[in-house]
């Protein structure tokens, strides 16, 4: 074990899996030399070259579309983008063609040897263009496997998951952590399993939901709560799509409620589908309403950015609400 | 002529400066069009001499023959209402079933979807292409795509994707992982001259340029983007030129002639793979067919515009040449027309007849494997279906069939 932050955790699995995988490249705008924009593949074109790791040209959907057609070729692709607001340019690539390729060939071809990773979210002062959580869009996409990692621990084990994985994954990596979370990770690898959730703590009163850096929040509201006696259940999705609806389920019919928050604004989020998916599911054990905490519906501010977000404080508030309804 | 200064510049340019303000016409470079054979199927005089020998050549022609006689039965297939949909290769033979010759098998092929005959050419069966039409379940692809929409991993051929332009960077990132894996291969992509209005077209051009990719761009120049002529497509002198902005090496065929564009492939392919770089290759042709089936072609050029072009018929042009060449009996080739369009009906009603792919399909290859929530929304389905199966009589009686 050593102490790492998340950005470290990112770079030792990424380094394992381009030692595992001869021919494996990561490429994007920066990536190079000097290591990307937050410092995630330093050293990594030192240790394994240029033609393996590699700045590409200042193009989204170039940089999509090639790794779509390495990954097709049968080469793990490890693209980045620079910021989760950034991928948009290359929209198209990925849910015509990254999400598609496996099913409209019949399994002839497929791209599931790429893991897409972008910085995301808010909390780092980056106004409406370096704050966004764009998940909920690929998340209608059928063909994605969508991961959100918590902390430096985490990070590490479900990237080397995602790299193992042969579907294609966009692994969010939650910037305002980056360097702020620090935790002990092993050395060598380990891997953490996709499509899981996790109870980060155990609770009989309300079900905490959230994934990336909102579990964050939760804890923290959690923590606030169980001072007026209410013990909360949190639980870090991680994967967002496919989502792991039984753990979630079983949480909500032993507690009876569920507090859902994500950064994202309100209206059409995946918080939306979860809420959707729980009253179906858990109609008859719920004792409240599910309750949404989330951005609002508006770009991501820059001054109001603490108003805007879905903090522990706003939490709080919906556990009570939930718990006193 | 400018007075030029030389100086030393920090950027990836070959720069020279001058001290005459004038600006740099949009025809500054204008890229000839490389041509062998004749309309009479002669070889020009002064022409390269061909290194096309009798095997290729035979492959070539009967490829263009074959396709040529399918596309004209499946396009009266569609009008009979047998098939949903359909795309011809009229008047592009030469340049794609040229351009596929040129190649190795080992190549790899992204094509839009008016290359069937660079899949003929690799050996795609008649039932395989006569499946995929009728989204049956031999069809590869499962019956998910419209017809057309072809692909073979064994032929090392990409599946067709709709959204257009999108196999252009791909192209280029198939590419680099065959110059990683030291295969002595590369990739060849095609695209019209409307896709390459689309954003994919600089992305995967540049990304190529960049990272010394073995990668063919094949622009097929046919005059038409559907109804869009190419005067209303693009200014200047055509696609091939761009390639010079690009720093990539170009060249510009006579897609009439399968001879030629053999030949610039050839070329083109042999740098690519020798020194890693694409190359873009710029065929000029005439579509013309229609754009597909669902294209009415009169609402926006002349009977007499198609009918100058229909002369130049490249089939027509190839077969002169292997006339000539003592290569091909004429009596034996009206022959083989014949025959060939009974194989082609022959095997349309046995695809016709061959049930869809099982409604399981349905949810298999979204993922790896069929996830928890697909599972569930299949069994939710096949409730469905069995609570009213005479509104669902396709699937309903196979249900429960093990595959």
């Amino acid at each position: 074990m050593a102490k790492m932050n998340m950005l470290q955790a990112i770079n030792s699995a990424l380094a394992i899996a381009m030692e595992e995988n001869e021919n494996a490249c990561i490429f994007g705008e920066d990536v190079g030399a000097f290591g990307g924009v937050f410092r995630a593949t330093s050293g990594l074109q030192e240790k394994f070259g240029k033609d393996r790791v590699f700045n590409t040209p200042l193009v989204e959907q170039g940089i999509l579309g090639f790794a779509n057609g390495l990954a097709a070729q049968g080469t793990l692709a490890i693209p980045e983008i620079q910021f989760a607001d950034y991928i948009f340019p290359a929209f198209d690539q990925i849910v015509n063609e990254t999400a598609k390729f496996r099913f409209r060939s019949g399994n002839e071809f497929n791209v599931g040897n790429m893991v897409i990773r972008t910085p995301y979210g808010g909390g780092i002062h980056g106004g409406l263009y370096h704050s966004q959580s764009p998940e909920a869009y690929f998340a209608h996409t059928p063909g994605l496997k969508l991961v959100f990692p918590r902390n430096a621990y985490q990070a590490k084990g479900l990237l080397a998951a995602s790299l193992e994985s042969n579907d294609p994954v966009i692994f969010f990596e939650p910037k305002r952590l980056y360097r702020a979370s620090v935790g002990e990770v092993p050395e060598g690898k380990y891997t953490i399993p996709l499509g899981k959730a996790e109870i980060v703590q155990q609770g009989e009163d309300v079900t905490l939901l959230a994934w990336g850096a909102q579990v964050e929040m939760l804890e923290k509201a959690a923590e606030m709560a169980e001072k007026d006696g209410i013990s909360c259940e949190v639980i870090d999705l991680r994967t967002v799509a496919p989502w792991d609806v039984e753990t979630v389920t079983a949480s909500v019919i032993k507690t009876g409620r569920l507090v859902v928050s994500q950064e994202a604004p309100l209206t059409g989020g995946f918080a939306s589908e979860i809420a959707a998916t729980v009253q179906e599911e858990c109609f008859l054990h719920l004792e409240s309403p599910i309750e949404r905490v989330c951005g609002l519906d508006t770009p991501y501010p820059l001054a109001h950015e603490k108003e805007y977000m879905a903090d522990h404080l706003k939490v709080y508030e919906a556990i009570k609400r939930s718990v006193n309804y | 002529m400018a007075k030029l200064l030389n100086v030393e510049n920090p950027t990836n340019t070959i720069r020279k400066d001058t001290l005459e303000l004038d600006f740099v016409g949009e025809h500054a470079l204008s890229i000839p069009t490389f041509k062998m054979l004749d309309d009479n199927g002669e070889l020009y005089k002064g022409a390269q001499k061909s290194s096309m020998d009798k095997e290729t050549a035979i492959r070539i022609y009967e490829t263009m023959r074959f396709i040529r006689v399918f596309d004209e039965r499946m396009l009266a297939a569609q009008r009979q209402g047998r098939v949903s949909f359909y795309m011809q290769c009229l008047g592009e033979e030469a340049a794609v079933t040229g351009s596929a010759a040129a190649l190795e098998d080992k190549d790899m092929i992204f094509a839009q979807y008016r290359e069937q005959a660079a899949l003929a050419y690799r050996g795609f069966k008649l039932e395989q292409f006569m499946h995929q039409m009728f989204s049956n379940e031999k069809d590869f692809g499962k019956g998910r795509q419209m017809p057309i929409h072809y692909g073979s991993k064994e032929l090392n051929y990409s599946t067709i994707s709709s959204p257009l332009g999108t196999q252009i960077p791909q192209a280029a990132g198939y590419a680099y992982g065959q110059k990683l894996k030291g295969d002595g291969a590369c990739t060849i992509c095609y695209f019209g001259e409307g896709a390459a209005s689309e954003g994919d077209f600089h992305a995967g051009l540049n990304m190529a340029a960049v990272h010394n990719s073995p990668t063919l761009f094949f622009a097929r120049n046919n005059g038409y983007a559907i109804s869009t002529p190419a005067s209303e497509q693009f200014k200047g002198d055509g696609i091939a030129v761009r390639a010079t902005g690009y720093g990539m090496k170009a060249i510009r065929v006579d897609g009439f002639d399968a001879l030629a564009v053999y030949e610039a492939v050839k070329m083109a392919r042999e740098y690519s793979v020798k020194n890693n770089a694409p190359v873009l290759i710029e065929s000029i042709a005439y579509r013309l067919a229609a754009h597909s089936s669902s294209d009415d072609p009169t609402g926006y050029r002349e009977k007499e515009e198609e009918e100058t072009f229909r002369d130049n018929c490249p089939v027509e042009r190839f077969r002169k040449y292997m006339v000539k060449q003592g290569w091909l009996d004429e009596a034996e080739d009206e022959k083989v027309k014949e025959q060939i369009k009974v194989q082609v009906l022959d095997a349309l009603k046995v695809a016709e007849k061959v049930a869809k792919p099982a409604l399981e399909e349905i949810v298999t290859d979204v993922y790896e494997e069929v996830p928890a929530h697909l599972q569930k929304q299949y069994e939710q389905l096949k409730a469905h279906i069995l609570k009213y199966p005479e509104s669902y009589p396709a699937t309903a009686s196979r249900i429960g069939e093990s595959k």
